[in-house]
């Protein structure tokens, strides 16, 4: 073909304007992010300011939650979802320690992919689907085997022994705890196993070459090294278990007040909006639970982006280093 | 014990209690599924495909919740998906090296992370208080909010793994960058880029929380998208939670209909990402 290329001017305009659009189009779409978390902080707090102006700080510090008389407090569910959160996470860590390890130093090459993706699944499956397996099989199994065991040998004990008495419900804040950390579990270990593996070989490789057996290179190389990606999963587990809704609702018993014991129902702030939102009347009883929400974006927001600037910051410190 | 005879222990021990980890992860999804299979199967029937959510006591099937999820999440991917693709192109391409790209993979990395709970009371506010009732289409609003920031994140990586190369090439005949993007850089990463909408379908076809007071549930067939819809999450919460034999079967098999999809779903993906780039993981 001898065609000689010519530069149409109203082409070149036409693909000019093109460009300009779908530039425009892209950023707006990625402004549109921004946007989107802006508008969720500013919704909750437009929907939570009734209870919040009413209640003032009281909604913090209080543990009463009655529809009846409108009185609401944030107490017991915040005091939920921590307790419940923190307890998953020290059921997952070493757990997911352990599944990380066996994955990047452990497993044989063959191995390693299908137990990799059989974890990865763990986490896709939906936070019902845990829900109604806690409720159905485990919530009797702990209720039969593992709460009376707690109760007779934990609970006479001093102290501690608190934690663990009263009738063994089955469901509660230890069930919940322990559904939750089958759920932060793959988050935590493939995060872990991620971070394992930016470890350089060379560092590994001086640690066996002074005779370190390979515990004391894991413990001792690979665990420093990685220790701020270490964190930063932890923190992302702790985000979704501060957040997850319908596993919780499940199995938490949704009763509004703060047991001394783990055994006992609870509620967290997720379950209690899951649980009464659709059914509250009345602005105040509404409001409250908007307002549950709002400390919930603030609690989450918080542990999501420490965990995210970890791993960020960890990323550069990859990159800088190659 | 000698030193070196405790050190040779604490090793095997410590490798031992990696393997016991890794056993006990495994262990719990295979416990999962097999509770939804055995208690799950017993129902399949083709009634289940064919027939509406019953009253209690009565029979029938799951056909307005399964069709209300389908519609639900179509439209969910098909708002969140393009948007998505539009800003993770922003990302990746023009605004690679902007300040604000920085700011908002952030926020996007956030957002991955948000409960999802928290969305719905977001929709809720947003357009279920203004329309001054729940509808499919404030739930389909939610689930695209949640589809969003996954379709950010992986149609940047894939488009990243696109090489420099093929883009200079395009620029050096004197396409504009639209067009190196649409017909360069797209086409090389189609696999990818389809293979993040699989997941972000397969994330949002299992949320619940957000559609809890968005969406509602309906016990009827309706298809009226400013109206109440069924939807397969929020029914099994809600029969799960009933004291009715007949409800609570069909829980357990929409539970299982929601989760063998969603497994072959990340499966997929998992296959089409790992035929891209063999040696690579993600």
């Amino acid at each position: 073909m001898n065609t000689v290329a010519v530069i149409d001017p109203r082409h070149a305009a036409g693909q000019r304007l093109r460009e300009q659009v779908f530039r425009a189009a892209t950023f707006v779409a990625a402004l549109l992010v921004l946007l989107l978390l802006g508008g969720v902080a500013l919704s909750l707090l437009v929907g939570a300011w009734p209870a919040l102006s009413h209640f003032k700080l009281g909604f913090l510090t209080r543990e009463v939650w009655n529809p009846v008389t409108d009185q609401y407090g944030a107490l017991a569910p915040v005091y939920g979802t921590l307790v419940t959160s923190f307890l998953a996470l020290l059921l997952a860590i070493p757990v997911s320690f352990g599944i990380a390890i066996f994955l990047t130093e452990l497993a044989p090459v063959w191995l390693k992919r299908p137990v990799g993706v059989a974890i990865e699944l763990l986490a896709a499956v939906p936070s019902i689907i845990y829900g109604i397996w806690g409720l159905f099989v485990l919530a009797p199994v702990l209720q039969r085997h593992v709460q009376p065991w707690l109760i007779e040998v934990l609970g006479p004990l001093p102290g501690i022994g608190k934690l663990f008495q009263g009738p063994p419900y089955g469901i509660g804040v230890l069930t919940a705890s322990f559904v939750l950390a089958i759920m932060v579990i793959p988050f935590i270990s493939a995060v872990m196993r991620d971070v394992f593996e930016t470890v350089p070989d060379v560092l590994k490789e001086s640690g066996y070459g002074l005779g370190a057996t390979t515990w004391e290179v894991i413990w001792q190389v690979v665990v420093p090294y990685a220790r701020t990606g270490m964190i930063g999963g932890i923190m992302l587990g702790l985000g979704r278990a501060l957040g997850e809704t319908m596993a919780v609702t499940f199995v938490i018993g949704n009763a509004h007040r703060i047991g001394s014991s783990l055994l006992a129902p609870g509620t967290t702030i997720a379950a209690s909006i899951a649980n009464e939102f659709a059914e509250a009347v009345g602005d105040l009883y509404t409001s409250s639970l908007i307002a549950l929400g709002a400390l919930l974006f603030l609690i989450t927001f918080t542990v999501i982006a420490t965990a995210r600037y970890l791993l960020l910051r960890l990323e550069r410190k990859a990159l800088s280093s190659v | 014990m000698s030193r070196r005879a405790f050190r040779k222990f604490t090793n095997v021990l410590a490798l031992a209690l990696s393997g016991l980890a890794t056993l006990i992860g495994l262990f719990f999804l295979g416990a999962i599924l097999f509770t939804l299979l055995h208690n799950g199967l017993a129902g399949m029937s083709t009634r289940l495909f064919t027939a509406m959510t019953p009253p209690p006591g009565g029979s029938g099937g799951l056909l307005n919740a399964i069709y209300g999820s389908v519609v639900m999440t179509l439209i969910g991917i098909l708002i969140g998906g393009p948007v998505g693709m539009l800003a993770g192109t922003y990302l990746a391409e023009y605004g690679r090296t902007a300040r604000v790209s920085a700011v908002i993979r952030f926020v996007n990395d956030v957002l991955l992370s948000a409960p999802s709970i928290i969305i719905g009371l977001f929709v809720y506010e947003l357009l279920v208080v203004r329309m001054g009732h729940f509808s499919a289409l404030a739930g389909a609003v939610a689930l695209a909010i949640i589809a969003m920031p996954v379709t950010v994140r992986t149609t940047e990586d894939m488009l990243n793994l696109v090489p420099q190369g093929m883009k200079d090439a395009s620029t050096a005949m004197g396409a504009y960058q639209w067009r190196t993007i649409m017909s360069v850089i797209y086409p090389a990463a189609r696999s990818g880029i389809v293979t993040g909408l699989l997941l972000a379908v397969a994330r949002i076809s299992g949320e619940t929380a957000p559609l809890l007071f968005t969406a509602l549930n309906n016990q009827f067939w309706s298809s009226n998208l400013a109206a109440p819809m069924a939807n397969l999450p929020v029914v099994i919460f809600q029969f799960a939670l009933s004291p009715y034999p007949n409800w609570q079967q069909l829980a357990w098999s929409g539970a299982l209909i929601i989760t063998v999809s969603i497994l072959v779903l990340s499966i997929a993906a998992r296959l089409v990402l790992s035929s891209l780039n063999p040696g690579g993981r993600r």
